[in-house]
């Protein structure tokens, strides 16, 4: 189908963006990539008056180094997270939920500050957020402010952007000792995840010290596995002890019931792709 | 309306087109590259799959205004100027990759991609790669086939001497010509 | 498979490359939405949201004020011409068959239901115009599931009818003469299975949406359709709408997959023609992917409740199959009899002393069912093919041991079904064996006790599907015992151009099947001329004037059969004129490899060709006594019965107990089509119609919720496979041929829809029998086979 008609804004800095967004009002909308959004226009579940496309401004693509943490702009692709060196050395987690994102024509068009705004909770980055504890840098006419991925995902489709804010950057930190997985579980090859698992480990002398749990798709925002990660630190790194940890993934989620799946089967699969993520995380057999 | 210019299979292209024109829509109806199919509304099926700055893309999922000043190559421009087909074209002829022929254009361009960057990719990866392109005929058993022939197609032809041209050099394109619409 | 660049001996049999091909893989294909012409506008249809309704107001004026609308009218404004969409098969006298209009004048039944068009300067005008109109709804009660549609105080879909049954029909092997009763002969079973198999409800998803062109501006008016079935089409057209059959041309250009899909008129073809003909101007229609999967047909949803009758040994006893099959909420041009094809395929290849078949045709507020691949007969081998795994565990036998036992022997063919049928050829013995042997049948039984034993989390399961199918739909003689409104024969043309080339005219119409090469084949062998001097015409009423088009695998073994009748008459004109070029009588002239040679010459004498023939015909100064200056020909072929291509599948399948998650580890494939055109088109006829079955078993059903909304109207929700979804296939063939073809050829179209399903199944249901699991619903999503598991629920 043919998306409603609107105007279209194609500002080349942060501030133009700002302003543009200003101006369009409630109904203006930020187009990134456009994996997300231009279906739901063509299939008119949205019709925004005005969109800003933040494709030409220079300042949010690319990942920097700095210091303790990567900042990664916020319109750098799925495809960009999975050959940047940087991501593969620092965060690999980023990539391999990346990876897992529709396929690969929406991959070279899609990006990363797309799918955290978008705030799908089926979506896989948000969860590998959470997990990384990264933060989000945040533009609006009032100037620049920080946010945590705690706070940035509010509930459904819903996050801390005010709407004349855009996402400027994520900043993830460095995590020097911790190995990291992506486990998603989704219907077929291209499918939203039914149930994902991000998890991230530091291993220390043959058991577990640290453990960061995150779920996709187990409610209207990614949940932390707090009693998981409680129950981890600094337990024995054997399958026993993370079978038996991840038995709590799912207290506390809220998970939906929709045509794929049932909210008991996903706490099920919470708790069995927890353990299997935790296992992979950790290297532990 | 915007004013937007794209190159297409070599062909330079000025026009003022809607923001809310999707690519593949100019594509088909404003320039008449109807090479280039839509199957699908959600961006599931691929079979509108072109390249544009090199890398695949759903053209049904991107918006005419943002390909402005970028290179798009469609099924239509894959094929040497003499007519000779890209190996990927050749290998899908040859193994009986393509039933009805719906998908093959996206399935085409996908499988150009992936072997531009994986120029020798396993089965798994091979359908993992093309994981964005339904195909309903074939049960994909033949396009399999056909993109690993491809790929071992290119890569002796990449490492041949000359006049092979470098694995990295584009495809040399015909000289951009102006054309209003 | 080794594909032929060389010049083969004998083109049939060789793996040709598609001459299709060319203009597919480099975007110069003929899509109908691919075509523009002078003034053409677009129509947008307003569907409607509602389940079940009356229209108490609809009023399309303000959309006619938006920008760029030239016309927008409802079923209201037409309500008095625009006909009926035809449903061609009555199955019984008192069958319940309700008005169909293409746009709902008063009430709507299902959503998606055309209510209103706009016709529009552009498509995106159209489509933003819709919004304009203004229709009220005043909601009426909806009826969703078969069972509760045909109990007691029902909600109606036609209340007008009085019941939401369209008929029952029945057949019984005892009255029909094929059997014995059923209750007698299974009086002294020692097992009776009672099973209800369910078939989901599935959407063809062929992969090219509908799209209609229709030119009112010529003497004839022109329909450019992606259809099936251009000529039924046209014939239709002319009874619908009263326009003369001789003013109308209906093209089906390059139709982008069909799987029964397209097997329809459609109220949208209608809709254009209407909007074309109003404003007198060309006019095109092209559905979304969302109005495709809402509103072109869906296919199967029946329930199937069978019992099979056995004793202890496995001897087969009976077979009575109850059947609820879902009809939608109107009769679309099949509906009613895709079910009742499957009851001559209930029996499958057993043995069967006795045999009943009831079949009752539901109407709910859904879309119209009606043919998708197989249509009747993956239903029907489904259910055997899972009755009989069901009773070999109950019997304690191995499934492969169950069937061994009741199969028709190779020796017994032509055999006369209990069904009424008289299967023509088999070697069921082959098939399996070859199977078997491909699969590594005994190894995987040994890693499937292991893992049993071990306790593995990840189960193996074995699926078996031995098949057979009817094919070369369909003597009319038949179909017109059954209520059928048309015959079931096929037309093929030879026309010989002066320079010696040919054009055949094929009244089937391909939609990714790959005829002109086939075709090209075959006129190639019989007529002694080049492959590549052959040229197929087809999908143009103008051209390829006859026909009855492509379903229900037909088209090579009713219209190859027509091919080469045509070719032999064009052979039998040109004997008399290459006698005259050699100077020889008539009766001693002989043809063979595309030579005309004088009884009793030298292999190598050079004779005279087809070409030679052709060029003597088109100057006509020298023709024989009173002979036809011409040797073109036509042949119309009548089944005189049905093929019977049969296989066995074989599925295994690892099922992660912890998650439910199925991946298909190995399937082979070996199927016995009779002789075989071309190879290459065969193997890839078994993949897709393979996949498409797998499908069914794992990943697609189009799901409705309460209020009669479809859930998965889109490929996000409705999730066919993609490469990374499906296993590799390993495909091979036996070879037996079809006795009264004289290519001896069977057809192969649907054979691996068919087979596939049910191996898929078994596969999985074999793998968690230890766990007290004897069926699970398709399709066997991670979420079902795990409550399976659980012991919990099993729908």
């Amino acid at each position: 189908m043919i998306p409603a008609a609107f105007d279209y804004a194609k500002p080349s800095t942060v501030d133009e963006a700002v302003r543009a967004l200003a101006e369009g009002g409630e109904d203006a909308k930020v187009l990134a990539g456009g994996q997300s959004l231009i279906p739901v226009l063509r299939l008119r579940l949205a019709a925004p008056t005005v969109l800003v496309d933040v494709g030409g401004v220079g300042e949010l693509r690319g990942v920097r180094d700095d210091g303790d943490a990567l900042v990664i702009g916020a319109t750098t692709r799925h495809a960009d997270l999975l050959r940047d060196p940087l991501v593969a050395r620092h965060a690999p987690l980023l990539a391999q939920a990346a990876a897992q994102v529709g396929d690969r024509q929406v991959r070279h068009l899609g990006t990363l500050g797309g799918s955290l705004s978008h705030a799908d909770p089926a979506g896989d980055l948000p969860g590998a957020a959470v997990a990384l504890d990264a933060s989000f840098e945040i533009a609006g006419p009032g100037g620049r402010r920080t946010v945590s991925a705690a706070d940035f995902f509010v509930d459904f489709l819903t996050t801390a952007l005010a709407p004349d804010e855009i996402l400027v950057s994520v900043r993830v930190p460095k995590r020097p000792g911790w190995t990291t997985h992506y486990e998603k579980f989704n219907r077929v090859a291209q499918a939203w995840a039914i149930v994902g698992v991000a998890a991230a480990v530091r291993r220390e002398n043959g058991s577990i010290a640290e453990a960061r749990v995150a779920l996709t798709n187990m409610g209207s925002t990614p949940l932390r596995a707090g009693a998981v990660e409680q129950s981890l630190a600094g337990s024995a790194a054997t399958v026993d002890a993370v079978a038996s940890a991840a038995g709590h993934a799912a207290e506390g989620a809220d998970p939906p019931s929709d045509a794929f799946a049932s909210a008991d089967y996903r706490r099920h699969l919470a708790t069995v792709l927890t353990r299997r993520a935790v296992l992979a995380a950790g290297g532990i057999a | 309306m915007t004013r937007i210019s794209i190159t297409v299979d070599g062909v330079r292209y000025d026009d003022d087109v809607q923001p809310r024109t999707l690519l593949v829509h100019h594509l088909r109806e404003r320039l008449g590259k109807v090479g280039t199919v839509v199957g699908c509304d959600t961006s599931n099926c691929g079979s509108c799959t072109v390249l544009m700055g090199g890398e695949s893309v759903k053209s049904c999922t991107v918006l005419a205004v943002q390909a402005d000043g970028l290179e798009i190559t469609t099924v239509e421009g894959l094929a040497g100027s003499d007519g000779e087909l890209h190996p990927v074209q050749q290998a899908f002829h040859d193994r009986h990759a393509l039933q009805c022929g719906f998908c093959t254009p996206g399935m085409i361009m996908s499988a150009v991609d992936l072997l531009a960057e994986n120029p020798d990719p396993t089965d798994a990866e091979i359908r993992e790669g093309l994981e964005g392109n339904l195909c309903r005929c074939t049960g994909y058993q033949n396009i399999v086939r056909a993109v690993r022939d491809a790929a071992a197609t290119m890569r002796a032809g990449a490492s041949e001497p000359a006049p092979a041209a470098p694995e990295e050099a584009p495809a040399p394109a015909p000289a951009p010509v102006e054309v209003g619409s | 498979m080794t594909v032929v660049d060389e010049r083969p001996a004998a083109e049939v049999g060789a793996p040709r490359k598609r001459k299709e091909d060319a203009r597919l893989i480099t975007g110069r294909t003929m899509w109908t939405d691919n075509l523009t012409l002078p003034g053409m506008l677009h129509l947008a249809i307003l569907r409607s949201p509602m389940a079940h309704a009356r229209i108490t107001r609809i009023d399309t004026a303000p959309a006619l004020a938006a920008p760029g609308v030239v016309a927008a009218f409802s079923g209201r404004d037409v309500a008095e011409t625009q006909g009926s969409l035809p449903c061609a098969w009555v199955v019984t006298d008192d069958m319940v068959h309700p008005d169909h209009p293409p746009l709902a004048v008063d009430e709507v039944r299902h959503v998606g239901e055309p209510v209103a068009v706009v016709v529009a300067r552009d498509a995106a005008s159209a489509v933003d115009a819709l919004g304009a109109i203004d229709v009220e709804y005043e909601p009426l009660p909806v009826v969703l599931e078969m069972d509760e549609a045909l109990g007691e105080g029902a909600a109606l879909v036609h209340s007008d009818k009085g019941t939401n049954k369209s008929y029952t029909w029945i057949y019984d092997s005892a009255e029909a003469g094929h059997g014995q009763a059923y209750d007698a002969a299974t009086a002294e079973a020692e097992v009776v299975l009672r099973k209800r198999y369910v078939q989901q409800r599935l959407i063809p998803a062929f992969m090219e949406p509908r799209s209609v062109v229709v030119d009112p501006t010529a003497d004839q008016v022109t329909i450019w359709s992606s259809t099936q079935i251009p000529h039924v089409l046209r014939v239709l057209i002319a009874l619908v709408t009263g326009l003369p059959e001789h003013k109308i041309r209906v093209i089906a250009p390059d139709v982008g997959g069909g799987f029964g899909g397209k097997l329809q008129m459609t109220a949208e073809e209608l809709i254009t023609m209407m909007a074309a003909r109003r404003v007198g101007k060309p006019a095109k229609y092209t559905e979304t992917r969302s109005e495709s999967l809402l509103a072109a047909h869906h296919g199967r949803d029946m329930y199937q409740d069978v019992e099979l009758a056995a004793r202890r040994d496995g001897t087969l006893l009976g077979l009575r199959v109850r059947l609820t099959a879902n009809m939608g909420a109107y009769l679309a041009l099949l509906t009613p009899s895709v079910p009742l094809l499957g009851r001559y395929m209930y029996n499958g290849i057993y043995k069967l002393p006795a045999y009943r078949f009831e079949c009752t045709g539901v109407f709910t507020n859904t879309t119209p069912t009606d043919a998708y691949r197989g249509a009747g007969r993956p239903e029907a081998t489904y259910a055997i093919e899972r009755a009989m795994d069901d009773l070999a565990a109950e019997l304690g036998m191995d499934p492969i041991e169950l069937r061994r036992r009741n199969w028709i022997g190779h020796g017994e063919f032509p055999f006369h079904t209990v069904a009424g049928l008289t299967y023509d050829s088999g070697d069921y013995e082959a098939a399996t064996d070859k199977a078997m042997s491909l699969f590594g049948y005994d190894e995987l039984r040994r890693e499937q006790a292991a893992r049993r034993e071990s306790r593995d989390p990840v189960q193996l399961g074995i699926g078996v599907s031995t098949y057979t199918e009817m094919c070369g739909l369909a003597p009319s003689r038949w179909l017109g015992s059954l209520g059928y409104a048309a015959g079931g024969w096929e037309s093929a043309s030879v026309r010989m151009l002066p320079t010696g080339k040919v054009e055949v005219l094929t009244g089937t119409s391909p939609h990714g099947q790959g005829h002109e090469t086939a075709w090209s084949q075959i006129a190639a062998d019989q007529l002694g001329v080049a492959f590549e001097d052959v040229e197929v015409l087809h999908g143009d009423t103008r051209t390829a004037h006859k026909g009855l088009d492509t379903y229900g695998s037909r088209s090579l073994a009713v219209g190859g059969f027509a091919l080469v009748n045509a070719c032999q008459k064009v052979v039998d004109k040109a004997k008399p004129i290459a006698a005259h070029l050699l100077e020889c009588d008539v009766a001693d002239v002989e043809f063979s490899a595309g030579r005309f040679r004088v009884r009793g010459a030298p292999a190598d004498a050079e004779g005279k060709t087809m070409a030679d023939c052709a060029l003597a015909v088109f100057a006509a100064h020298d023709m024989p006594g009173g002979a036809e200056p011409t040797l073109d020909a036509e042949a119309v072929y009548d089944p005189t019965d049905f093929s019977f291509p049969h296989g066995t599948h074989l599925c295994a399948t690892e099922v992660d107990t912890e998650t439910g998650r199925v991946t298909v580890r190995s399937y082979v494939a070996v199927d016995d089509v009779g002789k075989v055109v071309n190879p290459l088109i065969v193997e890839g006829q078994v993949h897709g119609g393979v996949a498409q079955g797998i499908a069914q078993a794992l990943f697609e059903e189009a799901v409705y919720d309460a209020d009669g909304n479809l859930l998965t109207g889109t490929f996000v929700d409705y999730t066919p496979p993609s490469s990374a979804d499906l296993p590799d296939i390993v495909s091979d063939r036996t070879e037996t041929p079809a006795p009264d073809h004289p290519l001896g050829i069977k057809g192969v179209g649907e054979a691996g829809t068919i087979a596939s399903t049910p191996a898929v199944v078994n596969a999985i249901v074999d793998a968690l029998r230890p766990y007290g699991v004897d069926d699970i619903r398709m399709p066997c999503t991670p979420e079902r086979v795990w409550r399976a598991v659980q012991g919990g629920d099993r729908s």
